[in-house]
């Protein structure tokens, strides 16, 4: 049986791409891709991960010009496919500017880029990128944005809500979800949310920063270790 | 020509004399475009003409050593076929003048220097000074705090090389005058690096990158000049950074140098094109010829005066190999850059500039570059010192030990850094195996057992008091620093900034410290594989502390080695290697509570040094070691604290030998070569066989554990307080400024 394939799409100004290769290749050892910009296919991903960092400089808005490059055609009819799609960070940014996943990220409400550990409950474990945590899990994982309030309107929220669409939230030592607990001014505290096809999930903490000991946290597993348990369960592969 | 005259020479930062020597070295009057050309590669800045006599003087040399002083960064091998590229630059006067761009732009372009050699950047750090962020000044400096740290940020997160550590000092000289020194290292493979030469004629010459426009036309000669109350209307002197086109830039060269189509490349830093021609030319013996039509400008109507010297960001130079344009070109299209094909090789020795095929300049590179000027400045011991170097601590008033070391807790240049390092991506590229504020930054090297520590340190008030001590002192806290967290230096690189060096007294704190730095990294087989000098650094006429930044380098074998500052568990023994000595002179402690720079620094025994660096190295590598912390700023009682700090609350319980008849002697005394680590009781007495076979002073002062740090001296109780108490005292204190400001 073939190995899971990841494809880590590769804007210009991408910089996580090579840690969510690193992390899919090396550390889990599945198989993994780079996918440019520029080309028009997915080179037969099984999961296509949209990494962090400044593509087109963050200029405009973040991932505001990234939604327009090539490949994203390509990531759409995948994801309506009911293909699984992870945007960590920058890679949210860019699903939201897409419309692929509703709401948008502000500036951090102290105007200043974070980059720490935080502590994330997880919400709902039924998408491909969560099923093998545990519901209300908290998993130590590490931000890194200068814009990651996660904004919507009232309504949007209320469905985000509603249909359990918010998969993870910043929470404090106690594992409550608290005003002191939240780095960027997230409404609600939501860290990550899914679509209503629950297979496309975007999240700010970066969870291939916390893959292996040796960097402090290997809690960023249980999203990997999911998609590829969700694809064997569909019978299309195994781990 | 009678263009120049003493008026046009001045703007130029030039003197009479040295006009002669460009007449002679032309054999005719220059143009004004020639005479701009000359101007910026004799500033102080890139002529180093009066450091040069001094630099020559430092070890450069070792069996490590791939790459020394003279290209665009240093390089030394570090095993498994990989070379570590490093070099540290300082953006001094632009970040005063625009702290934003001048420290963005700083970072800029310490990245393409190492990038140029192609090695991928993997880490960046950076030295900062400031004046005191309350007082007279405190409002402009909270303002340039903000703005420098926010530029590091903007620049090294977008790009997306993490900034994994640094230090920072708050003191009265620097506030007229910051320092902004910006490290930078990279990976390269050992047999890969690139050069920036100029080699076969007729080898096409290109342009890659941003736009030139008018933007920091003489910055060089800015650089090299002292500020007054003027210095703001030289803002447009000032570059505005853009990272990602350097990201892209970046990229697209690492991808260009994995071929075998390039020559040579250089970036173009201070003094632009001028620089990159002259100077890749110069070190192949060969000429360029360009026509400044054909380079990409912002503006319109540029002449090719602001052409050669304009300081544009992210541009680089290379030449590659005729007849492989289109793949070059190709490789530059798919990261949507321009390459513009502006010149060719050529074998006269000139650098040839024309506008539209006139011939504008005609210059050989060797006077540029190799003739340049070269001083030996008049040095004068200065007066100051005698006065400064005595200290009456008997005069000290007494003071009350644990209230004493909350005030030092809380001195900025000591409190966590926290709010600083959070702004930064320190852990893009997932290698930052010892996060920021830990200790030395460890990165570890992918697809190898290795990591590489790193650490960048100085002392001004050191230097002041004493520029030979105080400089040896930065090499010695550097390597231990990186010896703390388990490697062995192999190699340093430099940021010399000082005053006016027309003044002999600055020129003799220069020249000890360049011997100071020299002894000490023979003596610990470090050498200086490159750096940057930064003169001039006055502001209406008073210079900051003389300040050598050291920024080294070392090699951990096996990454699992690598420790922390932090203790790990409770009922571990703490060790204090080396000895404490009644030494106050220029401590923190002495400034922070009885507001005086006096006295001499501590002593230093280089050979005591290096015996406790290499017991470092040993013991961590057999794993003895639980953590090490070297004790610097405000003392072993300000370093027994740090050891409990972000130590999952493991306290300790510790008696300290009494250096002195005085209390505060004992517990804040800078004393060098000493490091506090922790071990278990089983690896114990390997610890102290190890230190007595290395000649290393080493006892076990008391345990890990409990949630308090309790210090008595000779039995006599000093501090005994709870560590969260302390640890609040100095966590949140940068924050306190901001926050304040914003309420």
């Amino acid at each position: 049986m073939p190995k899971t394939k990841f494809a880590v799409i590769v804007f210009p100004g991408s910089n996580c791409d090579h840690d969510a290769y690193h992390t899919a290749k090396h550390v889990l050892g599945y198989d993994a891709e780079f996918v440019w910009h520029k080309e028009t296919s997915l080179k037969g991903a099984d999961v296509v991960i949209l990494p962090g960092g400044f593509s087109y400089g963050d200029y405009l808005r973040t991932g505001a010009i990234a939604q327009f490059s090539p490949v994203m055609k390509a990531v759409s009819t995948f994801a309506t496919s009911g293909g699984p799609v992870l945007g960590i960070c920058n890679g949210f940014q860019v699903l939201c500017e897409a419309r692929l996943l509703p709401g948008a990220l502000i500036r951090n409400k102290d105007l200043k880029f974070h980059c720490e550990h935080v502590r994330v409950r997880v919400e709902q474990t039924d998408t491909p990128f969560t099923l093998r945590a545990a519901k209300g899990q908290v998993l130590r994982i590490p931000i890194a944005h200068g814009e990651g309030n996660y904004f919507a309107d009232p309504q949007t929220l209320e469905e985000l809500e509603a249909s359990r669409r918010i998969i993870l939230r910043y929470c404090d030592e106690s594992d409550q979800v608290s005003e002191a607990s939240n780095p960027n001014g997230s409404i609600n505290g939501i860290a990550g949310i899914c679509n209503e096809g629950r297979n496309i999930v975007g999240l700010m903490p970066h969870p291939e920063r916390a893959c292996e000991a040796a960097l402090g946290s290997e809690d960023g597993l249980v999203f990997f270790e999911s998609v590829v348990a969700s694809l064997a369960s569909r019978g299309a592969l195994t781990a | 020509m009678s263009t120049v005259d003493a008026a046009v020479l001045e703007r130029h930062g030039l003197k009479g004399d040295e006009y002669a020597r460009i007449v002679a070295a032309l054999g005719r009057e220059p143009s004004l475009t020639e005479l701009g050309i000359f101007s910026v590669m004799w500033s102080e800045h890139c002529s180093y003409k009066s450091s040069r006599v001094h630099l020559r003087t430092l070890p450069t040399q070792g069996p490590r050593v791939l790459q020394g002083p003279g290209e665009n960064a240093g390089a030394v091998d570090i095993g498994d076929g990989l070379a570590a590229v490093f070099k540290i630059e300082s953006h001094n006067h632009p970040s005063f003048i625009e702290p934003y761009q001048g420290a963005a732009t700083g970072v800029g372009g310490i990245i393409r220097d190492i990038f140029t050699m192609g090695a991928r950047p993997v880490a960046l750090m950076n030295s900062l000074r400031f004046g005191p962020m309350d007082g007279e000044h405190g409002a402009r400096t909270r303002r340039i705090v903000e703005g420098v740290v926010a530029g590091i940020a903007g620049y090294g997160n977008s790009i997306g090389i993490p900034t994994v550590g640094g230090e920072i000092v708050f003191d009265e000289p620097y506030a007229g005058n910051p320092l902004v020194n910006v490290f930078c290292l990279g990976l390269a493979g050992a047999d890969a690096l690139v050069m920036g030469r100029a080699e076969g004629v007729g080898n096409p010459v290109y342009y890659v990158g941003a736009k030139t426009g008018r933007d920091g036309i003489h910055g060089a000669t800015m650089a090299s000049a002292e500020f007054d109350d003027k210095s703001a209307e030289k803002r447009p002197a000032v570059q505005v950074g853009d990272p990602f086109m350097e990201k892209l830039l970046l990229e697209a060269c690492l991808e260009l140098m994995k071929g075998d189509a390039l020559i040579g490349v250089q970036d173009m830093g201070a003094a632009g094109l001028t620089c990159a021609t002259s100077e890749m030319g110069a070190r192949s013996g060969s000429g360029i010829e360009i026509d400044v039509m054909h380079v990409p400008q912002r503006e319109s109507g540029m002449s090719a005066y602001e052409i050669m010297l304009s300081e544009s960001q992210e541009r680089m130079l290379l030449v590659v190999k005729k007849g492989r344009e289109p793949e070059v070109e190709e490789i530059f299209e798919k990261w949507d850059l321009h390459a513009a094909h502006i010149g060719f090789v050529t074998n006269d020795g000139l650098l040839r500039v024309k506008d539209h095929g006139k011939v504008v300049a005609e210059i050989p590179n060797t006077a540029l570059v190799v003739e340049a000027p070269v001083y030996t400045r008049p040095m004068t011991r200065p007066a100051y010192l005698d006065d400064v170097q005595q200290l009456d601590v008997a005069s000290l008033s007494q003071v009350q030990p644990q209230d004493t070391f909350f005030r030092l807790l809380a001195s900025p240049t000591i409190a966590s850094k926290r709010w600083v390092y959070r702004q930064y991506d320190h852990m893009v590229r997932t290698n930052s195996i010892v996060l920021a504020g830990m200790g030395a930054a460890v990165v570890r090297v992918k697809g190898t057992a290795r990591a590489l520590a790193m650490s960048v340190d100085g002392n001004g008030r050191y230097c002041y008091l004493d520029p030979f001590r105080g400089a040896m002192l930065a090499v010695a806290e550097a390597a231990r620093n990186v010896a703390c967290a388990g490697a062995q230096p192999i190699g340093a690189t430099n940021c010399l900034n000082f005053g006016n060096p027309e003044r002999p007294e600055i020129m003799w704190q220069f020249g000890e410290a360049v011997r100071g730095i020299g002894e000490a990294c023979r003596a610990l087989d470090v050498p200086i594989t490159g750096g940057n000098v930064s003169l001039y650094n006055e502001t209406d006429g008073n210079a900051i502390y003389p300040t050598p930044v050291l920024g080294v380098v070392g090699l951990i074998e096996d990454a699992s080695c690598a420790i922390t500052r932090a203790f790990r568990a409770a009922g571990d023994n703490v060790i204090l290697l080396g000895e404490t000595f009644d030494e106050l002179g220029g401590s923190e402690y002495l400034k922070i509570v009885h507001g005086l720079v006096k006295g001499q620094p501590p002593r230093l025994d280089m050979v005591k040094e290096r015996s406790l660096i290499e017991l470092l190295g040993r013991a961590a590598s057999a794993k003895l070691l639980r953590s090490a912390h070297d004790c610097s700023d405000g003392g072993i009682a300000v370093t027994l604290a740090e050891c409990t700090f972000d130590a999952a609350g493991v306290g300790c319980e510790v008696d300290v030998p009494a250096a002195a008849t005085r209390l505060d002697s004992t517990l804040f005394s800078e004393s060098a070569s000493r490091v506090v680590v922790s071990a278990t009781p089983e690896q114990t007495d390997a610890v102290l066989q190890l230190a007595k076979e290395a000649g290393v002073a080493a006892r076990v002062i008391g345990q890990t554990g409990g949630t308090r740090l309790k210090i008595t001296v000779a039995g006599q109780s000093a501090i005994d307080c709870d560590v969260r108490e302390a640890e609040n005292r100095w966590s949140s204190v940068l924050e306190g400024f901001f926050q304040r400001q914003a309420s």
